[in-house]
C-alpha cells in the first residue's frame, strides 16, 4: 500500500512537471500578453517598460526556470491582470466552484441512482422507457443551451428563481454563529438566497451526469441480476429488497464510482459553459477570462491545480475500489 | 441571415417567451447594473482598461471630469489655463472631502501624480500622463502648476485619464489594498463598500459628494459576461440595466414597452489596415496574383487600390445588415461635433464599378488575390464583417479569403505587420490628435508615435501638421493643423474607415440611463425615470 502510494506520487511529480513545461510553451506560442493587455494608445516607450515589469522581456527557457524557482517555493506567480497573486486568486474563487461541482455531483447520485436502479428492476415499464428517453435528452442537449432555457423559464417567465449571480454567502463559521457571515471562505448553500441561485446551475451541471449514472446504474443493474449469486440468494429466499440493495447495488457501485469521481474532476476543471451563463464567480469563468487576456501565471498554476486534482480523485477513486471490492489488490496494480 | 450565431438565437429566444416583466420599483433606493466586461482591480491606477476605468470615475474623480458628450468639464479643478506657454495652472475645488473624510488638497494630486509611474507590475500603466510634466508645482492648497518641456495642448486632456486618490490613505498603498477596498478612498459620487473580484462591485451613495447627489442610496455592481444572461437578467427584473446590448436584441427591445434603450453614437471606429510598409516594388505577404503566384509588387502602396478597395465596401449594407443599425457608416476616425472632425469630407460612396475602372488604371485590370485578417471575438460581430467585405472586394474581382483569429493570436501578427489587410477598431480620446498620433504617424520610438499604425502608415506632411499641434496652445489653429493633418491621411486612404459603432445601454421600465459617447458604464448616469 505504500510502496504503491509512493510510486503514485513520484509519477505525479513528473506529470505536473510535464505539465508545467507543455502549458508555459503552449501559451508563449499563443502570443504576447502585453499586445492584449496594453491600452491601445500606450507608447513605445511605455510597451517596453510593461514588457520589462511582467518579465516578458527573458528568453523562454529563463522565464521558465523563474517560474520552477518560484514555484517550488510555493509561489505560482502573480496575474498580470489582477496583480494578485495566482494561487490566491484560483482559491478565492474555488468554493464557488466546488459547491457547484458537488451539488451537481450530489443531484446526479440522489436522481441518477434511484431512477436507474428502477429501470433496471423494471425494463419492461413506460416509466422506465420514460426515464431512458429523457436521459438521451440529457446527454444530447447542449450545455448552454439549456441553461438559458432554465434561465428563460424560470428567471424570466416564472419569476421562480434568479437568473444570474451567486447571491448571498455565509462562512461556515458565520453559519454556527462563531464569527461573523463575511469572515472566512464564503458558501451559497448555507443561506437561502444562496441555495436560490446555486439551484439552476448545479442543475445544469448536474443533467448531463444524470443520465450517465442512470444509464451505468440501469446496465450495472441488468447484468448483474443474471448473475449467480443473485439467484442463489434469491433461492435462499432473501427478501427481494435485500437481494437488491446488498448483494446488487454493491456491485455495481464500481463503474459508478469511477464515472462520477472522473466527472467530478473533469466538473470542477471545466465548468466554463455553466459558469459564464449563469455569471457564477468560479475558477472556470476565472480561466476562460485569463485565456482571453493570455494571463499567464493564472493558466499555468490553475492547469496545476486541476492537475494535481486528477492525480487525488484517481487515487481515490482506486482506494475507493479496494473497499468496495475485495478482489481489487492495489499492490499488484503498478506491477 | 439563415445562419445567426447560436448564443444570439438564444438570446432572442429569450426574449421572444419573456411574458412577464417586473414591475417599475416602488421605491429606487438600490439599482443593480449587469456589465458586459469583467473589472479586474479597483485600484485607478493599475491598468489602463475601459472596464475599470469606469469603475475608478464612480468611485475617483479627476481634476477635468468628461460629460456624457467627452466635452472637459470641471472636475476637481474648477477652472484651468496656461499661465505661460510652458506651464499650467489648474484651480482646485475648495471643500471638497473625499470618502474618509480627508479634504481635498494640491498635495493629493502631487501624490497621484508621482504614484502614476510607481505600480509595480502595471501591464499598462498611466504613466505616459506624468511623463509630459517636468515638475509639478503646489503654489498653495487650491492652487496646482504643471510644467512642461514644451508648450503642451493636450495636457487637460490627460488629466480627464488621471484619478486623483487620497495621499494619506494610497501613500504605500498596493493594487491589493484598493482591491480590498481599504485604500479606494475617492471623492466620487459613490463610494464601494464591498468587493467581490470577477462578481460584483457593491456602491453606497457618498453623502459628502460636492456635485449632485446621487440618485441611489446603493448600487449592486455585476459581471455578466455572457451576452444572452445579460439580457435574461434585465427581462427577469434581476438587473435595471445592461450593457453592450447584443445587436441581435436590438430591433425588439427598441420597440418593447417594459424596457428603454439608450444609445448614443461612440468613438470607436472600426476601419481596415492596409500594408503600407511593403514598397511598390515588393511582395505583400498575402497578395498573389489570380493564380496564387507572387504578385512581384505591393498593389496596397499604390492610392488608386486602395481607394478602389474602399469604394467597392457597402458601409450602408453592413451597418443596416450586420450591425443591425447599431452604427453609422464613417469616413474618418471621428464623428461630427468632437474636435478633429473633417467636415468638408465626402462621404465615401459605394461605387463598384467606379472601384473597378480605379484598378484598371492602377494596372490590375483582373484584379488580383489578398487575405483579408481580422479578429473574431474582439470587435462587435467582427467575424461578419470580415466576410462580408471579403464579398463585396471579390465583387470588383480582387478575389478575397477571410481569416478570422481569436484576438489573443491576431493582434501580436498585425502589431508586426504579417498581414496585408486586416480589420481593426480604435476607440478614440475625443481629439483628433490621438488618432493621428497613434495610427497615422509615421512610427516613432523616441516621439512615441505610431504605437498602433500597423500598417505602418507613413506620411512627412501629415506628421509635420501633427507636430506643429502638439504644441499649439491657440485651440483654433490647433483645430485647423489636426483638420489638415486628417484630411490627407482620408484623402490618401491611410486607413479603409466602415463605420463608428454605437454604444447602446438597456434600463427597466422606471430607470433611465444617460448614453455616452465613452463606453463605460456609469452608476452616477442611471437614475429613475421621471413619472
Amino acid at each position: 500500500m505504500t510502496v504503491y502510494l509512493v510510486r503514485r506520487l513520484i509519477q505525479a511529480l513528473f506529470v505536473v512537471l510535464a505539465m508545467s513545461i507543455i502549458v508555459f510553451v503552449g501559451i508563449y506560442g499563443i502570443g504576447d500578453p502585453v499586445e492584449i493587455l496594453i491600452s491601445p494608445d500606450a507608447d513605445q516607450i511605455e510597451r517596453e517598460r510593461a514588457v520589462a515589469a511582467l518579465g516578458l522581456d527573458l528568453p523562454l527557457w529563463e522565464q521558465y526556470l523563474v517560474f520552477l524557482g518560484n514555484a517550488l517555493q510555493g509561489d505560482l506567480g502573480r496575474s498580470f491582470v489582477f496583480n494578485e497573486p495566482a494561487l490566491k486568486l484560483i482559491l478565492q474563487r474555488m468554493p464557488a466552484t466546488m459547491e457547484l461541482a458537488f451539488g451537481a455531483m450530489f443531484l446526479s447520485i440522489i436522481i441518477g441512482l434511484p431512477l436507474g436502479l428502477y429501470a433496471g428492476l423494471r425494463p419492461d415499464s413506460p416509466v422506465s422507457k420514460g426515464i431512458m428517453a429523457g436521459s438521451i435528452l440529457g446527454f444530447s442537449l447542449p450545455t448552454f443551451w439549456v441553461g438559458l432555457m432554465l434561465i428563460m423559464v424560470f428567471a424570466v417567465q416564472l419569476g421562480w428563481l434568479p437568473s444570474t449571480g451567486r447571491g448571498e454567502t455565509c462562512s461556515i463559521g458565520g453559519f454556527v454563529g462563531l464569527t461573523s457571515c463575511s469572515d472566512g471562505l464564503q458558501w451559497s448553500f448555507l443561506t437561502i438566497d444562496g441555495l436560490r441561485h446555486m439551484a439552476m446551475p448545479a442543475l445544469n451541471l448536474a443533467l448531463f451526469k444524470i443520465s450517465l449514472v442512470i444509464r451505468l446504474t440501469r446496465a450495472g443493474v441488468r447484468e448483474t441480476m443474471l448473475m449467480d449469486y443473485v439467484k442463489f440468494a434469491r433461492a435462499k429466499g432473501l427478501s427481494p429488497a435485500r437481494v437488491t440493495f446488498v448483494h446488487v447495488f454493491k456491485n455495481i457501485l464500481i463503474p459508478v464510482v469511477t464515472v462520477v469521481g472522473l466527472e467530478l474532476g473533469s466538473t470542477i476543471a471545466f465548468s466554463v459553459v455553466t459558469e459564464s451563463i449563469f455569471a457564477w464567480p468560479g475558477m472556470g469563468k476565472l480561466i476562460i477570462d485569463s485565456i482571453n487576456v493570455l494571463d499567464r501565471p493564472v493558466i499555468v498554476a490553475y492547469l496545476m491545480i486541476i492537475v494535481l486534482l486528477f492525480i487525488t480523485i484517481n487515487l481515490i477513486v482506486d482506494l475507493t475500489y479496494s473497499m468496495l471490492d475485495p478482489r481489487v489488490r492495489l499492490e499488484t496494480k503498478g506491477t | 441571415m439563415k445562419r445567426i450565431h447560436q448564443r444570439q438565437a438564444a438570446a432572442a429566444s429569450v426574449f421572444a417567451t419573456a411574458l412577464v416583466l417586473g414591475a417599475a420599483p416602488a421605491l429606487a433606493q438600490t439599482a443593480t447594473i449587469a456589465v458586459g466586461a469583467p473589472v479586474t482591480s479597483i485600484d485607478p491606477h493599475y491598468h489602463q482598461l475601459s472596464p475599470n476605468n469606469a469603475v475608478a470615475d464612480i468611485i475617483f474623480d479627476r481634476l477635468v471630469n468628461n460629460d456624457p458628450q467627452s466635452r472637459n468639464i470641471p472636475g476637481l479643478a474648477t477652472e484651468w489655463r496656461a499661465v505661460e506657454p510652458t506651464v499650467w495652472e489648474f484651480k482646485l475645488r475648495p471643500n471638497v472631502r473625499f470618502h474618509n473624510g480627508n479634504a481635498f488638497t494640491a498635495e493629493d494630486v502631487a501624490f497621484t501624480l508621482a504614484r502614476l509611474p510607481n505600480v509595480p507590475n502595471s501591464p499598462s500603466s498611466f504613466a505616459a500622463y506624468a511623463r509630459t510634466m517636468t515638475r509639478v508645482e503646489i503654489v498653495d492648497p487650491l492652487t496646482i502648476r504643471f510644467h512642461t518641456p514644451q508648450p503642451y495642448p493636450l495636457l487637460p486632456l490627460d488629466m480627464t485619464n488621471v484619478r486623483i486618490v487620497d495621499k494619506e490613505t494610497a501613500e504605500g498603498a498596493t493594487t491589493e489594498d484598493f482591491n480590498s477596498l481599504r485604500a479606494a478612498m475617492g471623492t466620487g459620487p459613490y463610494r464601494a463598500v464591498a468587493h467581490r473580484n470577477g462578481d460584483r462591485i457593491e456602491f453606497e451613495r457618498w453623502d459628502g459628494y460636492w456635485g449632485e447627489r446621487a440618485p441611489f442610496q446603493r448600487v449592486n455592481y455585476r459581471m455578466v459576461t455572457n451576452d444572452a444572461a445579460r439580457t435574461a437578467a434585465l427581462l427577469a427584473g434581476d438587473v435595471d440595466l445592461i450593457d453592450q446590448v447584443p445587436t441581435s436584441d436590438l430591433a425588439r427591445l427598441r420597440q418593447d414597452q417594459r424596457v428603454r434603450v439608450a444609445e448614443q453614437v461612440g468613438l470607436r471606429l472600426i476601419f481596415l489596415g492596409l500594408d503600407h510598409l511593403r514598397p511598390a516594388n515588393e511582395n505583400s505577404p498575402f497578395v498573389t496574383d489570380n493564380d496564387g503566384r507572387p504578385l512581384g509588387r505591393n498593389p496596397l502602396a499604390d492610392v488608386r487600390v486602395r481607394r478602389a478597395l474602399s469604394m467597392a465596401v457597402d458601409r450602408r449594407a453592413i451597418v443596416e445588415r450586420v450591425m443591425e443599425g447599431a452604427a453609422v457608416p464613417a469616413n474618418q476616425f471621428l464623428p461630427e461635433g468632437v474636435f478633429g472632425h473633417v467636415g468638408d469630407l465626402q462621404a465615401i460612396p459605394y461605387d463598384p464599378d467606379g472601384a473597378r475602372r480605379l484598378l484598371a488604371e492602377a494596372g490590375y485590370p483582373q484584379g488580383f488575390r489578398i487575405t483579408l485578417n481580422g479578429p473574431n471575438d474582439r470587435y462587435i460581430n467582427d467575424s461578419r464583417i470580415v466576410q462580408a467585405i471579403g464579398q463585396m472586394w471579390t465583387r470588383i474581382g480582387v478575389r478575397t479569403a477571410v481569416e478570422a483569429q481569436p484576438w489573443t493570436t491576431f493582434v501580436g501578427r498585425a502589431g508586426r505587420s504579417e498581414y496585408s489587410a486586416f480589420l481593426i477598431g480604435w476607440g478614440s480620446n475625443p481629439d483628433g490628435s490621438h488618432p493621428l498620433r497613434n495610427i497615422l504617424a509615421t512610427v516613432n520610438r523616441d516621439r512615441g508615435w505610431g504605437a498602433s499604425n500597423r500598417g505602418r502608415y507613413s506620411n512627412p506632411q501629415v506628421d509635420a501638421m501633427l507636430l506643429e499641434s502638439l504644441s499649439e496652445l491657440n485651440e483654433p489653429r490647433r483645430g485647423e493643423l489636426i483638420v489638415g493633418a486628417m484630411r490627407i491621411a482620408m484623402q490618401d486612404v491611410a486607413v479603409v474607415p466602415i463605420h463608428i459603432q454605437t454604444n447602446i445601454w438597456a434600463t427597466r421600465r422606471g430607470f433611465e440611463y444617460t448614453a455616452s459617447v465613452d463606453e463605460g458604464t456609469l452608476a452616477q448616469r442611471l437614475r429613475p425615470a421621471p413619472r
